[in-house]
């Protein structure tokens, strides 16, 4: 009878027998992202489960992370089979309007020229003694949109899911900080002034039907590794544009990007265990996302700086910074960068244009990663 | 292959395939708007 009692009382106290520090500071980390969420806003929609999934797994003997553990069965049901972040590409795809894009679509260059980061993170990776595929996971943060960090990721290297994943949304979510800096140095007082005329080029119902379809079949045939990728991002578009599909349209973008956003949190939230994510390793990888970030940035204005050399000055570099994939929240910041040293200059639609052409960037060059290191038979 | 072997030839290629592809589709974008010209009668389909 006595040692029935002992036994009992130890199994209500395992948790606190086997709560180490580590432990500790992983609960707090899982608390500090929901509140980043909730009082910074700082993209609650996935900082928030990640965060709940954090203090979760990180609960001594909960075993949320076993072989049949709860947030293990969508990590292992969801991210690993990445189903998760191609359901959420549906409901991008859905809410995305890619119309300023098509009405000007040589600035789809600067969603190429925004990606650029990611080769540039890869090799600082590689130098940083990173292995090659870790490399390719932490510089996929450059692409600046969570669902492809997370899809290249869990292909390459699982074991730094959260710490990218983490890394992607947070930045994705400070672009308004990060930006501005870079955009202002890296441009003269002159070519911020620059007042870019408005495109009167209106499209067809037609044209925006045709472009998910044909933006498929091609980007597909030469990056086929990224067809999943791209097919996905597409088919919602193509839903939104038909206009023939609007329950499909709306559950894409409601409630099944809902759901899956808040299931593919927690299962991310899940990887940041203890004694995986408390490594000098994670502080890298949060150091080299800013970095991937901030060349994005620069090689994007950059590009914009070639782009207005080569028109005459129509065009003003800093929507540039806007090639990247985090919609639209880079274009309003060129929007009120450039309102700062022209009252007259109105850059939104044209920083609109180069956002997309960053949404599909990002995907474009995933897609075209993907094939180089299959190519190189590198798979993960 | 050693690791800056791997790590050019990714950066290289992965930034030129990548522009290569958006200019691409930038090229059809326009091919597919000269086929497929926006009708006026669209802004008055628009409006009522």
């Amino acid at each position: 009878m006595e040692s029935a009692i002992v036994s009992g009382l130890q199994g209500i106290l395992l948790g606190v027998i086997n709560l180490d520090v580590q432990h500790i500071v992983m609960i707090a980390v899982g608390c500090t992202l929901v509140w980043l969420g909730i009082s910074k806003g700082y993209e609650p929609l996935l900082l928030l489960p990640i965060g709940f999934g954090a203090i979760l797994v990180n609960i001594p003997q909960a075993g949320m992370m076993d072989e049949h553990g709860f947030l293990r069965f969508f990590y292992d049901n969801g991210v690993l089979t990445e189903i998760f972040p191609l359901l959420i590409f549906i409901g991008i795809g859905a809410m995305t309007d890619f119309q300023p894009l098509l009405e000007n679509p040589k600035i789809i260059l600067l969603g190429a020229a925004g990606q650029f980061g990611i080769f540039l993170t890869l090799l600082l990776a590689l130098a940083l003694g990173f292995d090659k595929l870790d490399a390719v996971a932490v510089a996929i943060i450059g692409a600046c949109d969570g669902p492809t960090a997370i899809y290249v990721s869990s292909k390459f290297a699982p074991h730094l899911l959260g710490a990218v994943s983490v890394a992607a949304y947070s930045y994705m979510s400070l672009v308004p900080l990060i930006q501005p800096p870079i955009m202002r140095i890296l441009t003269t007082d002159k070519e911020r002034k620059i007042v870019m005329g408005v495109v009167k080029q209106p499209v067809s119902k037609t044209t925006k039907i045709i472009f998910p379809v044909v933006v498929t079949i091609v980007a597909s045939i030469l990056a086929p590794l990224g067809a999943a990728l791209i097919g996905t991002v597409m088919l919602g578009n193509l839903l939104r544009e038909s206009g023939v599909v609007d329950r499909l349209r709306s559950a894409s973008e409601n409630e099944i990007a809902n759901i899956v956003t808040l299931l593919l949190g927690l299962a991310i939230g899940g990887t940041m265990q203890a004694d995986k994510f408390l490594r000098g390793e994670t502080l890298l990888v949060l150091a080299l996302g800013l970095i991937a970030i901030c060349l994005d940035t620069a090689v994007g204005v950059l590009f914009g700086k070639l782009m207005s050399l080569l028109t005459g000055g129509k065009i003003n570099p800093l929507i540039g910074a806007a090639g990247i994939s985090a919609f639209p929240m880079s274009a309003r910041v060129v929007q009120v960068e450039g309102q700062k040293y022209n009252k007259k200059s109105y850059l939104l639609m044209h920083a609109m244009s180069a956002n997309a052409g960053g949404q599909i960037g990002s995907v474009i060059a995933a897609a075209v990663m993907l094939s180089v290191l299959k190519g190189m038979g590198i798979t993960g | 292959m050693d690791t800056w072997t791997f790590g050019w030839t990714v950066a290289l290629i992965g930034m030129g395939g990548t522009m290569l592809v958006l200019w691409s589709l930038s090229l059809l974008i326009l091919l597919i708007k000269k086929i497929f010209p926006y009708q006026s009668q669209e802004t008055e389909m628009q409006k009522s």
